[in-house]
């Protein structure tokens, strides 16, 4: 027993020890072994020795991988320029940039052939160059060239399609190889493959196309446009089909299809299974074979039926009531239906593989389109249902601000394309992808002013930064008697009193010299006089010695408190880019004579605020002065007012504001011009005229006045035939301190000045 | 297992029943001795710092020199050439992605080999030190799988992030023997310094076939547009030296160039430049004197002063990125992390990530014709444009430059944002340093549109039993012109609302709404009864606004739908005092707050209020049964950045008849309350986003010297 017993202890003891050296670590892998094992596989191992892993270069190999002997930079570019030339061209190589130096950006059209045919769309592409800023007659100053030989529809089978061109264009002197010129396009190639030849060569030309396809696009030169009818309006737009943002945003309808379905051919492959997503719920997907003369020949089994559905339904209504609209490729790659989704705030959803989108290099499509891919047609249903309410809301806005600012209108169109092109010459005077694609768009936001969000008036939500605490009072002063006038001195001394003027700037519209420094009044603000021409419009000039955000214009004769101006100011501040003002003014749709008028009547409404005496940013400056073209700023020099609110509503979409004010201007003499339309009561008498800023207050108001304000009746009309719409917006308020002529003590109101009547 | 079986041997238990009793507690004994063996091991094992101390002897130690080696035949296959026209849509196999809820490719990463050729010459470096912690990076991210039959893109272990580093064909040949290779579909090789002398290509000259090319030099005819990814050149400088970020503004040189292998003609320009300007410009060169053991890539050096480098940078406000025989430069890197604005001057460059980063913002780009005219180009930018091209520069290198890490799984995220477009990640995210997104704001209704009036708007009445006044406050509303449904949320659950014979007759329809529990957020749901958007919120004993006065604030809601618009006008103030916001009710010369005992504002924000409200606001306002309106007006602030508008000059809201402890109360503790809210929901919002101002809306001919009767809305109350 006693040896058996040793035997088991010792046995006991031996396995015991055993366990305890190897077993917990066999044990161990036993415990551990599913998940170590896999993991161990799972993931990239840590190496032992990684701290001792070298470099994938040596410190100077990465600083100085130079190899001087080879060809110097001078010699590579010239070189380059030999390579890369025709379907590899690029600005840097195809692109001389010496031309737009001396005379900057300008735009040649060759003068037209009146033999040649040209296409509508054409025409209104030639008139778009011509009407904007940057048109020139003359070929020796231009920077780029468009040739007059219509090329949007290269389809040879098409009626518009013109013989020839190679020949033509050999016969101008000025086409260089195509340098420097830029070739629109709508069509190309045709049936059976619509390949993205243009039956001419475009040598080096830039070519401004829809339907690219990535593969011959040239990055960073050519310009991808948006297919448009030839009934798309020459300038304005129709506005987009979204009035309100409705919460949900869902609509009917969630995605929608109507069109043609092929049957054989290009692009088949896509409008053939259109038909398999279809639900007869919400995801409406309609296809006809009807097209062609010998559709019957292909006819499937699915025709007919789908021909009948495809009747049920009305194109026009399913845009209106679906949130999303498939927009697949046709037998080319854009199609018509892009900008009719775009401006019903239907979302595009694009079946179009390799389609490089319009405009591209500027838009982000990814914010108002969901690019799809034409293999996973399938999966979209899903995919745009998982899409949240907040992302469809933020979509259908961004498809309106889009089309508004870029699509609705030829014009816009085609000055889209000219700033892209501008913007490449001074890549560090361009627009970053930001201020294309936030409102009010790059159109509007001019990077000759600044490159910096914070300098203009719209992006400080955005930004989260806010306009500067001070302001520059610009007071226009024509020419008195000579010496200074009771009112510019009583202006200079309220405006000067405010705690928030930082200067205040003359311009000193006059041939008489300016009064010497000692008869100006001593202000706490320095006090600047700018000698400026007699031209109206020299009042919207960006003169560098504004410094400030917000600029008050005034005119001598305006009479201000100190109080007024702070208020008007820190409302200003609320709303930067708007135009904050004392005096306004209306239009209004004259029904009987077809065509708009306004009024200074006192009406319910407001539209226009005088620059008389009014708060905005001096953005506004530069945006009167580049953004018109010369010919239109100067020949409406008689209202410059109205046009520099057309300008900031054309801008914000938004009406100007108008606040409290101590005295009323009173308006009696120009009721024989005002239109009796009935919605303003009898105008009371008073010593204000409108416009004093350029009729002498000497002369007699009632015919020189009226005159003006005929005239400003008729350049009402011309700027909203310029803009091709009428871009003035109608408010119902005013903003007046919260304790405005309230019963309260006077000592309670922060501006009691303003209550005194 | 053997394991499991020795501890089987062990087993006692057994045995026991069969030995004398006197064995038995002798036994006992002995097994627990065993046993407490047993767990003694098991502590001493399984003790958590044994686990890490234990790891790299429990997994096989496994070093990079002892990974598996793969003979390649001399004859086995070379890939084509990288196709140029290549893009998602030809080369890429979109099927093995898939849809799935999260949005996310799946990459599978192959394991690690050393290649050799026939004579046993290695083909390349087995890995770089870099390579190795991008798989580590990629691994350790969500898009990793293991599972090479659910993987979308394939990342080969094989290195070529220097191509100089290994022997072209054999790695086209090794790349060609990987299992999923398949002409290099879905596959995405990393390189960083492409080509070699004497022409030096600026993409990786291993053929590739249809692989993915993350490349850190892509000239713009060899990058593929949303095929390629456009990756910076790693400088591990950036792991080696802390440069802490400076704040931006004006420093000692304008700009400064330190590349050390220019080009004699790039270098003559430049010294022209400084000639022309002076002080400001610093050219550095390499060190020529340098004692020993002075490391040449950290010293920089002009005529006889020697610099730090990289520190240098921060002394300057721009910095120059000059082409060398490659586009892509390790020093773009260094000078985004000393904050110092890059002028890049490489033609046909393209930038690193440029698919979604705005180079605009971060740097000045300038033609190498135009060197000569840098410095007035650098001059022409605002002084407040570099500040923010500085911070811009620096939250580049931070968020996309700084690690493998960071390169990676941009790279990678690029590429999921091209396969599932619809998730992919904004511009803004992509590009806004982080102070930026904290305080900016992006508008839910950002569109600039005035609503059409012919909508209307719909009134909520939330009530609880005050029917008489309630049944008041319908009538007047219904007199508001634009006014298109009365919805009445009835917040009584012991009490059911009146039969429908006893309810006013009104124009429009009315529809009561019972509700399962008294609280306070009934009264922002968005029901569906709500048809408009305008929504006007107003108490069961708001009865002394007008017509006129509702209509009105109606038509100012049409101008601002994004605000609220409201009657009632509040304040918030800081009292220095205790140091803490204060509730003010007394009537100012500001407002930032309108309460929604009668208030327009859009349908969306009673969506916002239910489903997005941060915090526990919601939950809190319910259980204190106080403050639901605060809180909308921190919310729509907040989502908006905009300001409240108070109309017309209405501000006395009781009723005469009410007592005084009903409504809106100006008793002491419903202050102390109501400031309470303030300062909770600043707390949870993280910052105080209501706006001050001191303007109120009234109709354009209000108190004007004017015939009343020919005015849009004569009948304005006063206070």
């Amino acid at each position: 027993m006693q040896t058996r017993k040793k035997y088991i202890f010792l046995t006991l003891l031996a396995s015991w020890l055993l366990l305890f050296f190897f077993g917990g670590d066999q044990l161990r892998r036993f415990a551990f072994f599913s998940e170590r094992k896999a993991e161990s596989q799972r993931n990239w191992p840590h190496w032992t020795d990684q701290s001792f892993l070298k470099s994938f270069a040596d410190p100077e190999e990465l600083q100085s991988n130079g190899d001087p002997s080879v060809l110097s930079p001078r010699e590579r570019r010239a070189a380059q320029l030999s390579i890369y030339k025709n379907s590899r061209c690029r600005m840097e190589t195809c692109f001389d940039f010496s031309r737009c130096e001396k005379h900057g950006f300008r735009v040649f059209t060759y003068p037209r052939d009146r033999d040649q045919p040209i296409s509508e769309s054409y025409s209104k592409i030639l008139t778009s160059i011509e009407r904007s800023r940057y048109y020139t007659p003359n070929p020796k100053e231009a920077c780029l060239f468009i040739l007059s030989i219509d090329t949007l529809d290269r389809d040879h089978l098409s009626g518009q399609y013109i013989h020839n061109v190679d020949e033509k264009i050999r016969g101008f002197p000025l086409w260089n190889s195509g340098r420097n010129h830029l070739i629109f396009n709508l069509y190309s190639g045709t049936w059976p493959n619509y390949t993205e030849d243009l039956g001419f060569d475009i040598g080096q030309a830039i070519l401004a196309k829809a339907s690219f396809y990535t593969e011959s696009f040239r990055p960073g030169f050519d310009i991808s446009i948006p297919l448009f009818p030839k009934d798309h309006p020459q300038r304005g737009g129709k506005r987009g089909w979204l009035y309100q943002d409705s919460v949900p945003p869902k609509k009917k309808y969630l995605l929608v299809f109507k069109g043609k379905r092929y049957l054989t051919g290009i692009g088949s492959g896509t409008r053939n299974a259109l038909h398999h997503i279809h639900n007869g719920k919400d995801i409406i997907s309609l296809t006809t074979c009807k097209h062609g003369k010998d559709w019957e020949r292909h006819k499937d089994t699915r025709c007919d039926k789908d021909n009948v559905n495809y009747e049920k339904f009305d194109y026009q209504e399913l845009l209106h009531n679906s949130t999303f609209c498939i927009v697949p490729r046709g037998r080319r790659l854009g199609s018509f239906r892009f900008l009719e989704a775009l401006q019903a705030a239907c979302i595009p959803v694009l079946l179009s593989d390799g389609w490089e989108l319009p405009f591209a290099e500027a838009i982000d499509w990814g914010k108002a389109a969901v690019v799809g891919n034409e293999r996973l047609l399938l999966q979209i249903p899903s995919a745009v249902r998982c899409i949240h309410p907040e992302r469809v809301l933020a979509f259908q806005q961004q498809t309106q601000f889009l089309w508004d600012a870029y699509f609705s209108s030829v014009d816009k169109i085609v000055h889209t394309t000219l700033e892209i092109i501008k913007d490449r010459l001074l890549q560090h005077r361009s627009r970053s992808r930001f201020l294309w694609n936030t409102l009010p768009g790059g159109l509007l936001a001019l990077p000759h002013f600044s490159t910096h969000f914070g300098d203009f008036p719209f992006y400080h939500l955005q930004r989260g930064s806010s306009p500067s605490k001070k302001f520059t009072a610009f007071i226009r002063a024509t020419c008195t008697a000579g010496s200074l006038s009771q009112p510019i001195l009583r202006l200079i001394q309220a405006v000067s009193g405010s705690q928030y003027c930082a200067q205040i700037l003359v311009l000193w519209s006059c041939e008489k010299p300016p009064p010497p420094s000692g008869k100006w009044p001593q202000t706490t603000v320095p006090l600047t006089v700018i000698q400026g021409s007699s031209k109206v419009s020299d009042r919207f000039f960006p003169y560098a010695a504004i410094q400030t955000d917000a600029v008050l214009s005034l005119d001598e004769h305006t009479s201000l408190s100190t109080s007024e101006v702070d208020f008007a100011f820190v409302v200003w501040r609320s709303f930067p880019d708007r135009i904050v003002g004392f005096s306004a003014q209306s239009h209004f749709w004259d029904a009987e004579q077809r065509r708009w008028g306004y009024t200074s009547k006192w009406t319910n409404e407001l539209s226009i605020i005088l620059t008389t005496a009014a708060f905005y940013h001096r953005y506004y400056h530069s945006l009167f002065t580049e953004y018109l073209p010369v010919g239109l700023r100067d020949g409406l020099a008689a209202c410059e007012d109205i046009l520099m609110n057309i300008l900031v509503a054309a801008v914000t979409k938004l009406p100007p504001i108008k606040v409290a004010q101590r005295k009323q201007h009173k308006e009696a003499v120009l009721q024989q011009v005002g239109h009796e339309d009935g919605d303003a009561g009898t105008p009371l008498a008073g010593e204000w005229s409108p416009s004093p800023a350029w009729s002498p207050p000497a002369k007699g108001k009632g015919t020189a006045g009226g005159r003006h304000f005929s005239q400003q009746q008729d350049c009402l009309n011309q700027l909203v035939d310029w803009f091709g719409y009428m871009p003035l917006v109608s408010s119902q308020l005013r903003l007046d301190p919260v304790l405005f002529k309230d019963q309260v003590s006077i000592l309670r109101k922060k501006y009691p000045h303003l209550d005194k009547p | 297992i053997m394991c499991a079986s020795a501890k089987y041997n062990t087993r006692g238990p057994a045995l026991i029943p069969r030995m004398k009793t006197k064995h038995r507690i002798y036994y006992i004994t002995l097994f627990s001795i065993v046993l407490l063996g047993l767990i003694a091991t098991g502590i001493f094992q399984f003790w958590p710092h044994s686990i890490e101390s234990s790891n790299d002897w429990t997994i096989e130690k496994r070093s990079v020199h002892d990974v598996p080696l793969v003979k390649l035949p001399a004859d086995s296959p070379i890939p084509e050439r990288g196709d140029l026209s290549c893009r998602m849509h030809t080369c890429f196999d979109v099927y093995r992605c898939g849809f799935n809820p999260k949005n996310k490719i799946k990459v599978y990463i192959y394991s690690l080999k050393k290649y050799v050729d026939e004579y046993g010459t290695s083909v390349s470096n087995t890995i770089s030190r870099e390579y190795n912690e991008l798989l580590t990076a990629i691994s350790d991210s969500e898009f990793y799988t293991d599972d090479v039959n659910r993987a979308c893109l394939f990342v080969p272990s094989i290195d070529v992030l220097n191509q100089n580093a290994l022997r072209i064909k054999e790695t086209a040949q090794a790349l060609a023997q990987l299992s999923r290779w398949d002409r290099g579909t879905n596959h995405l090789l990393f390189n960083m310094l492409p080509g070699g002398p004497p022409d030096y290509n600026t993409a990786l000259d291993v053929p590739r076939d249809r692989a993915l090319l993350a490349g850190g030099g892509f000239s713009t005819w060899t990058y593929r547009q949303g095929y390629d990814v456009s990756i910076p050149v790693y400088s591990p400088l950036s792991a080696e030296v802390d440069l802490p970020e400076r704040g931006p503004g004006p420093r000692r040189y304008y700009v400064l160039s330190s590349q050390m292998s220019l080009h004699p003609e790039y270098r003559s320009e430049l010294e022209a430049l400084q000639a022309e300007n002076g002080e400001s410009v610093l050219i550095l060169d390499k060190c020529t004197n340098l004692s020993d053991g002075v490391p040449a890539v950290r010293k920089r050096c002009h005529k006889n002063q020697v610099f730090d480098y990289p520190q240098v940078l921060q002394e300057s406000t721009f910095c120059v990125v000059l082409r060398d025989a490659r586009l892509g430069q390790a020093v773009l890197s260094d000078v985004l992390q000393a904050g110092c604005v890059p002028v890049i001057i490489a033609d046909s460059y393209i930038l690193p990530f440029s698919e979604v980063l705005d180079w605009k913002r971060a740097s000045v780009v300038i033609p190498e014709e135009k060197m000569p005219e840098m410095y007035s180009i650098l001059q022409s930018v605002p002084q407040r444009q570099i500040e923010e091209m500085q911070r811009q520069a620096r939250w580049f290198w931070e968020a996309y430059f700084r690690s493998m890490k960071a390169i990676a799984l941009a790279t990678l995220q690029i590429i999921n944002d091209r396969i599932y477009p619809y998730a992919a990640i904004s511009y803004e995210d992509w590009n806004d340093p982080p102070a930026v997104k904290w305080s900016s704001v992006s508008n839910p209704l950002f569109l600039p549109l005035i609503p059409p009036q012919s909508q209307g708007f719909t009134a909520i009445v939330l009530t609880y039993d005050r029917v008489e006044s309630l049944f008041r406050v319908i009538t007047e509303v219904s007199k508001v012109p634009s006014l298109s449904k009365l919805l009445v949320v009835w917040n009584n659950q012991n009490k059911n609302p009146p039969e429908e014979s006893l309810w006013p007759k009104i124009r429009v329809p009315l529809k009561v709404v019972r509700t399962a529990e008294n609280k306070l957020s009934n009264r922002f749901f968005p029901y569906d009864e709500i048809e408009t958007e305008a929504v006007l919120a107003i108490d069961d004993d708001i009865i002394m606004l007008t017509s006129d006065e509702l209509q009105f604030g109606y038509e100012v809601w049409r101008e601002f739908p994004d605000r609220l618009v409201g009657y009632p006008g509040r304040l918030h103030l800081w009292d220095h005092e205790m140091n803490k916001w204060k509730y003010e009710s007394e009537w100012t010369n500001e407002v930032s707050m309108v309460l929604t005992g009668a208030a327009f504002y859009h349908k969306y924000f009673n969506y916002l209020y239910t489903y997005k409200m941060p915090g526990d606001i919601k939950n809190w306002v319910d259980a204190h049964m106080n403050c639901e309106d605060i809180a909308m007006n921190f919310l729509v602030a907040n989502v908006t950045g905009k300001s409240v508008i108070k109309v017309t000059p209405r501000k006395k809201f009781k009723c005469p008849e009410c007592t005084a402890i009903d409504g809106l109360s100006l008793d002491q503790t419903h202050m102390v309350e109501r400031s309470e809210c303030i300062n909770k929901f600043a707390s949870v919002f993280g910052t105080m986003p209501l706006k001050v101002v001191e303007h109120r809306a009234d109709p354009v001919l209000y108190k004007d010297d004017f015939p009343e009767k020919l005015k849009s809305f004569p009948n304005i109350g006063s206070l």
